[in-house]
């Protein structure tokens, strides 16, 4: 109080110079003085050194904001209190931070230090807040803090932290998004998250940052669909909504042969000539069969499956969102499933219930089956909304066939008696569009609907007219009686609409009542000058049709109607007035054109097509917003069309780490693509081939795994579309085996892999296998011979190099007998001589192995090769790095087997990297290449183990990169000699 | 995605307001007025409104619309879900959500509302979770709070955040380990002129308090749950489990939740247990009109039908009615023509009955439409499609827990159109 007392002193003293607004009279300064001394308060309560003042000052401060009104002068005061001890009041200057730094950028500035030591907190919720409060400080000298803090969170420990760097993505972006390409960096690493809590968040900020970069999704595919039912509600919806654009994009669509059909069937209803629509029907058909059948992706068919339970959610969002992906992409046997679900949702609030209702509007045109069953869900009761009851009725228009709609239209009379004459109104028109679409009640409606222009209702009597009217042009001349009734009515309806439709009616069909047309023109000619714009313009119609059909009677009248048009208000009624005076009284300028008035004012007019609002929203995504809107909302992401040709499906399967290349499918492939080996011969050899290598090393000690996984690229190569079931006894066959290789018992990438590091595996280092020419055509007379070492372990004998040799036959006759024979060998070398060809047709090629034990030497091995007419002398000199196999070992058995290899054993070398050469992946791509090793997992150096063929001595090879360019290569080998000489392949590899 | 929150009460003052992102002017609500202002009924405000900029999309609960405000293309009923979410957290924290309440409380609306949604994205909205950072406000936490200095916030990350049964928080001690589950059937009907019913299908839910110590797994089974035609779980039910064997196994999250909503639409099963006389007439040419309602019960398998009361929205053409209920008692707004019995409990011996005249306004011609009467009731100890509990069972903690179940019927939307 005193405090307080002793402010308004001092108050009076300084207002007595500038303010005197502020006096000493407590009566004289209103509203601003006592707004102003609260202000003081509360700065003086943060100022204490008492928790609980303060939390009381930021609480009053909290519920000013919350009220809307202006706290922004407390800025300074409150912003010291960021490092408050109490986490209440801490939270509570966040909230205040975060709503008014914008304003205050400066002063936000001072804060920004305590968040960055938030950041580094052993809490995660400590450290979490502090990144949501930086990140949602709008200012934008902190973009480069922002973007650093976001970056740390990604690869934070715990999951929430890592949400919350998701969260902080689309913040940043709003704030400045030219730091696109590193926010998608951060993105593309949190995808690869697999925590169910970030999931969402994650897909969330890749919705808003980059939507269109749809090849971030492929490799996280599958994975998503499988952490589907575990991430957290809201989470879901953003997640499906993403894969139902992906699917859309990367599969082919599940009811394209039955669309086809059904565009030769409609163009049979619409076209004019039965015949021609029946060929193309035929065409059609014939265009469906030539089509090869359609196979759903078994991704596509993943989605499918894992989003269906969610239907059963409680919440209405991520039943809406699975029941738009059934639309969008089910095939139209499945999409039934979802009715049920969206016809619970219907008993929720009623905000959920009109949004349902209008994708069900829109579902229900074009798949009118799927809710048929429902139907009564969809019956109206007195207490829905209007906004409902109009949607419901929408939706029943849209079920009503042949079979329910003597049901319908019963229920549709109750409807007519409502109070709701809005409800009204839109019954009618409903009932217009049933007789429309449904020739057998059409007699039936309209009688029921002559029968309402009684109705003492004037807005009812109204909507009748203007329905009836739409009818009636369907079959005018058996409908006389009715429109000299609705002539009749003119005395009585006041409503334009219905006024303008009435006369329109008498216009245009003047000749079924010819006496009383002129009459009904001759009353409005009366009341000409009291109409609405509407009616004058329709009166000035009738005028002229009655005029042209009837002028002996109606000459005069006309002329007074025009005269009347001519000087009225509206340029609309005196232009027409002006345009039909023209037209129809001949002078002696008229034109051409007057002469056919009767033909343009009476033309035969086709009758209108009654229908649905919702008719074509379904380009839109449904359960969207613009979906909703019937419009563009901004952000909305189109929904792909089918692609024609699917996409690579491949590009989803899931890479294993670097050091267990062994059974993932498509680096397989990749590596049978990248062999030069291959891509020089023609494409068909490649299958043949690799069937080939099987049979003939499969059955021998070699590892079977590997065998297997080489089997399944050739299936993949042949068809991609394979069923899950073929992976399926792949994997069993694999079991079988029992290898004690688990990562090979994986599934190819329907599984992720987790790789566990204590494996003995060996498996051939990938990496481009390069080819070398041994026979070249002109010599070998058309027959060319090129070989390559394929670094699969030779069945026979596991002390052999395995080289894969090519015959391609490129003369014009055949060759035969192809055998090896003769070899000179020096000693210790051995030669396992592939089995002979016995005939190779002009323009084929055959592949066969061959083995060679080069006894740990680079020697060449040289040898005949002879065909039925010549004899060719042959020369195979490996490089060093072929005469080793990889060896799977762990850090510590590399660091124990170095120590071992020390002194004359180990060979240093310094080397400049290559312009080319540089980052992790390239080294160990040119090593792997240069020599037959395999990667040991450990951290920053590169480590590569082996061994020699033949004694099996290690080869371990180590990389330590110093600076930019400049590395260390170490290579312990027992065997000197091949010690050295790959320290000279490698040095050559890497610094090219 | 959402922007800002706007919470308008029925005078349509905005009472408070909260901003995720930039500051979105308190202006952009006038389009929501004018949308309010065209409808006739609070209720057929639609739910989203476009404007030049934004897009407002609005529930109202509790007489009090709560208008959030969109820049951009994002579903509906995801912020429609949230916004009623956000509402049923209120009720949960407050015990009631109304203008008072959320006034009173401004400053845990608004931690609240903090920790619910970051940058326009749901974050925490789980009760339990949020329960943990946000304590609810009690007059006793409130007297303890100013003692000792302690706050409403917790300093911990909760632990449901992190663990694969987010809606449960740990650590959860009870001395007295009880499970109470209330079968709760809604029935909604059309019974036409003559009796008969146009349609009829049950709602039902089943809502749970769970108040037991530790890490609790429980089931559920049921004596016929074939009759269950479509349902749809609270997160905590294994799915695959009833799938295969039609049980409900589940953690539960603690303190009140629903478990289960699901819908039995076969109308065969679906029993009416009242039926209703009427004669309302109107004579052509007199002011006055007849009204005569008889209700009795008819399959409520000896159960007693309770708290009944009668609705019914008269023509415009009425002016007034002079009526003589049986029991209970009736009453006729003159302005919104809104007819109301309260009689009670039906008895079967002698059935209720609202004899009298309506008068109608003088030369006025009789209006052509007769109106609806809506019916609420409640009948104790039954769940009117049958479906009854078979066990509950619980494993993973050694205590015998208290367990009870209750059934209720009530009407949902149930019509007759005379």
């Amino acid at each position: 109080m005193s405090s307080s007392s002793a402010f308004n002193d001092d108050k009076g003293g300084s207002s007595s110079i500038g303010e005197p607004e502020y006096g000493h009279d407590p009566a004289s300064g209103g509203i601003f003085s006592s707004d102003y001394k609260r202000h003081d308060d509360l700065k003086e309560m943060l100022d204490s050194n008492k928790d609980s003042l303060k939390l009381e000052a930021m609480k009053r401060i909290v519920a000013m904001i919350a009220r809307g009104k202006n706290a922004s002068d407390l800025f300074p005061a409150v912003v010291k209190n960021v490092a408050c001890k109490n986490i209440e009041v801490k939270k509570l200057v966040y909230v205040y931070l975060v709503r008014y730094a914008e304003e205050q950028q400066d002063l936000a500035l001072l804060s920004i230090s305590t968040f960055q030591r938030g950041l580094k907190d052993p809490n995660q919720l400590i450290r979490a807040s502090a990144l949501r409060v930086l990140s949602s400080i709008r200012v934008t000298i902190i973009v480069p803090i922002m973007m650093l803090a976001i970056r740390e969170a990604a690869s934070d420990m715990s999951p929430y932290v890592r949400k919350t760097a998701a969260h902080a993505i689309p913040k940043l972006y709003s704030l400045d998004p030219d730091q696109k390409d590193q926010l998608i960096e951060v993105i593309e690493k949190l995808l690869a998250d697999k925590t169910t809590l970030v999931a969402g968040s994650v897909v969330m900020a890749f919705e808003e940052v980059c939507p269109e970069r749809i090849d971030l999704i492929h490799k996280n595919y599958r994975k998503l669909c499988n952490l589907l039912i575990d991430v957290e509600e809201w989470g879901q919806v953003v997640i499906i909504n993403m894969l139902t654009r992906y699917a859309r994009t990367q599969f082919l669509n599940p009811n394209a042969n039955e669309s086809l059909l059904e565009e030769g069937t409609e163009k049979a209803f619409y076209g004019s000539d039965e015949d021609e629509g029946k060929e193309e029907k035929v065409e059609a058909a014939a265009l469906v069969a030539k089509r090869k059948p359609y196979v759903m992706d078994p991704d596509h068919r993943l989605l499918l499956r894992n989003t269906k339970p969610l239907l059963q959610s409680r919440n209405a969002a991520v039943v809406m969102a699975v029941a738009q992906l059934y639309f969008h992409l089910a095939p139209k046997a499945e999409v039934g499933v979802i009715a049920k679900a969206l016809v619970r949702l219907m008993r929720s609030h009623s905000e959920v219930q009109y949004v349902v209702l209008q994708n069900v509007a829109t579902m229900s045109i074009k798949r009118r089956g799927m809710f048929e069953p429902y139907l009564k869900s969809f019956y109206i009761r007195s207490t829905d909304p209007t906004q409902i009851k109009v949607l419901k009725l929408e939706v029943l228009t849209n079920l009503a066939n042949e079979t329910n709609i003597s049901t319908i239209l019963r229920e549709f009379q109750t409807y007519i008696k409502s109070m709701d004459k809005d409800f009204v109104a839109a019954t009618i028109q409903a009932i217009g569009r049933c007789a429309t679409s449904i020739g057998e009640v059409r007699d039936t409606c309209l009688n029921g609907l002559v029968q309402l222009l009684s109705n003492r209702d004037e807005l009812v009597v109204a909507e009748s007219v203007v329905v009836i009217k739409k009818l009636l042009q369907m079959q005018p001349e058996r409908h006389s009686d009715i429109i000299k009734h609705m002539a009749k009515l003119t005395d009585n309806i006041q409503v334009p609409m219905a006024r303008a439709s009435i006369l329109w009616l008498i216009g245009e069909y003047c000749e079924h009542i010819p006496k009383i047309a002129p009459d009904v023109l001759r009353k409005m000619a009366k009341s000409f000058t009291n109409e609405e714009d509407i009616v004058k313009l329709q009166v000035l119609n009738l005028a002229a049709k009655l005029y042209l059909t009837n002028s002996k009677q109606t000459k005069l009248l006309t002329q007074y109607v025009l005269n009347l048009a001519k000087y009225d208000q509206n340029y609309d009624i005196r232009d027409r007035a002006r345009f039909i005076r023209q037209l129809i009284v001949p002078t002696d300028k008229s034109g051409a054109l007057s002469k056919y008035a009767k033909k343009l004012f009476l033309a035969l007019k086709p009758a209108p097509v009654l229908e649905s609002p919702f008719k074509d929203r379904d380009h839109f995504q449904l359960g969207s917003l613009s979906h909703l809107l019937n419009a563009k909302a901004g952000g909305y992401q189109e929904l792909p069309d089918w692609p024609e040709v699917a996409p690579d499906p491949s590009v989803r399967n899931v890479e294993v780490p670097e050091w267990t290349k062994c059974s993932s499918r498509e680096k397989r492939k990749e590596k049978k693509v990248e062999k030069p080996f291959y891509s020089d011969s023609e494409g068909e050899s490649g299958p043949t081939e690799s069937a080939d290598s099987d049979s003939d090393t499969g059955s021998g000690t070699g590892s079977g795994s590997e065998e297997s996984g080489s089997e399944s690229g050739s299936e993949e190569s042949e068809g991609e579309s394979e069923s899950d079931k073929e992976e399926e006894e792949e994997k069993h066959k694999r079991k079988s085996k029992s290898r004690a290789k688990k990562s090979t018992q994986e599934s190819e990438g329907r599984k992720l892999f987790l790789s566990s590091a204590s494996q003995q595996a060996v498996s051939p280092a990938s990496g481009p296998v390069k080819s070398y020419e041994l026979l070249h055509r002109i010599t070998g007379e058309g027959l060319s011979v090129s070989y390559c070492f394929s670094r699969q372990p030779f069945s026979h004998d596991p002390h052999m190099v395995s080289v894969q040799m090519q015959f391609t036959n490129n003369g014009d006759t055949e060759a035969r007998n192809l055998r090896i024979q003769e070899p000179k060998l020096q000693s210790g070398m051995r030669i396992a001589e592939f089995p002979e060809i016995d005939v190779l047709p002009p323009g084929e090629t055959v592949t066969m192995v061959m083995g060679i034990d080069f006894s740990d030497s680079t020697q060449a091995a040289n040898f005949q090769l002879c065909t039925h007419t010549r004899k060719f002398f042959l020369t195979i000199q490996p490089p060093v790095g072929e005469l080793m196999m990889p060896v799977f070992m762990t850090e510590n058995e590399f660091k124990k087997e170095q120590g071992q290899l020390t002194g004359m054993n180990e060979i240093t070398e310094k080397l400049t990297l290559g312009e080319t050469c540089q980052g992790d992946a390239a080294i160990v791509q040119r090593v792997t290449s240069t020599a037959s090793l395999s990667r040991v997992p450990c951290g920053s150096e590169m480590k590569f183990a082996g061994k020699t063929v033949t004694s099996g001595s290690l080869v371990l090879v180590t990389i330590v990169t110093r600076e930019q360019l400049v590395a260390q290569l170490t290579v312990n080998c027992e065997k000197m000699l091949i010690g050295t000489m790959l320290v000279k392949d490698i040095l050559q590899a890497l610094s090219q | 995605m959402i922007h800002s929150l706007f919470l308008v009460n029925s005078s349509g003052d905005i009472f408070l307001e909260k901003h995720w992102k930039s500051v979105v002017s308190r202006s952009v609500c006038d389009y929501f007025f004018e949308a309010q202002e065209r409808a006739s009924e609070p209720e057929n405000v639609p739910p989203v409104i476009p404007t030049p900029h934004h897009y407002l999309i609005s529930v109202l609960r509790h007489r009090i619309y709560f208008v959030a405000v969109i820049q951009s293309e994002v579903p509906p009923l995801f912020v429609i879900e949230f916004l009623h979410r956000v509402v049923d957290t209120f009720q949960d924290y407050f015990g009631v959500c109304t203008e008072a309440a959320i006034k009173d409380n401004v400053v845990v609306v608004y931690e609240l509302l903090e920790e619910m949604l970051d940058n326009g994205f749901p974050l925490a909205t789980e009760s339990n979770i949020l329960k943990e950072l946000i304590k609810p406000p009690t007059i006793l936490r409130t007297v303890v709070n100013t003692i000792t200095g302690s706050t409403n916030v917790g300093e911990q990350l909760p632990t449901g955040q992190l663990s694969v049964v987010p809606w449960r928080r740990t650590g959860v001690k009870y001395t007295n380990n009880e499970a109470y589950f209330d079968v709760v059937e809604e029935i909604d009907a059309i019974i036409d002129k003559s009796g008969s019913t146009i349609t009829a299908e049950i709602q039902g839910v089943i809502d749970a308090c769970v108040k037991l110590t530790g890490m609790p797994d429980l089931t559920l089974s049921f004596m016929n749950p074939r009759l269950l035609d479509d349902v749809s779980f609270h997160p905590c039910v294994r799915f695959k489990r009833w799938e295969a064997e039609r049980i409900l196994s589940f953690i539960p999250p603690d303190g009140n939740f629903r478990l289960l909503s699901y819908h039995v639409s076969s109308q065969n099963l679906v029993a009416i247990p009242v039926y209703v006389k009427h004669n309302i007439t109107f004579r052509e040419g007199s002011s006055q009109g007849r009204f005569e309602l008889t209700l009795g019960p008819k399959q409520t398998m000896g159960k007693a039908v309770e708290s009944v009361l009668v609705n019914s929205q008269l023509p415009r053409g009425v002016l007034n009615v002079n009526l003589n209920p049986s029991q209970g008692t009736y009453t006729f707004d003159p302005v919104t023509k809104l007819l109301s019995w309260d009689l009670g409990k039906i008895n079967p011996q002698k059935l209720p009955s609202l004899k009298g005249s309506m008068s109608l306004q003088a030369g006025a011609c009789k209006p052509d439409e007769n109106p609806t009467i809506n019916i609420q009731f409640k009948i104790q100890q039954m769940a009117i499609s049958g479906l009854k509990v078979n066990r509950l069972d619980m494993y993973g903690e050694k205590y015998k827990p208290f367990k009870g179940i209750k059934y209720m019927t009530k009407a949902g939307k149930f019509q007759v159109r005379t």
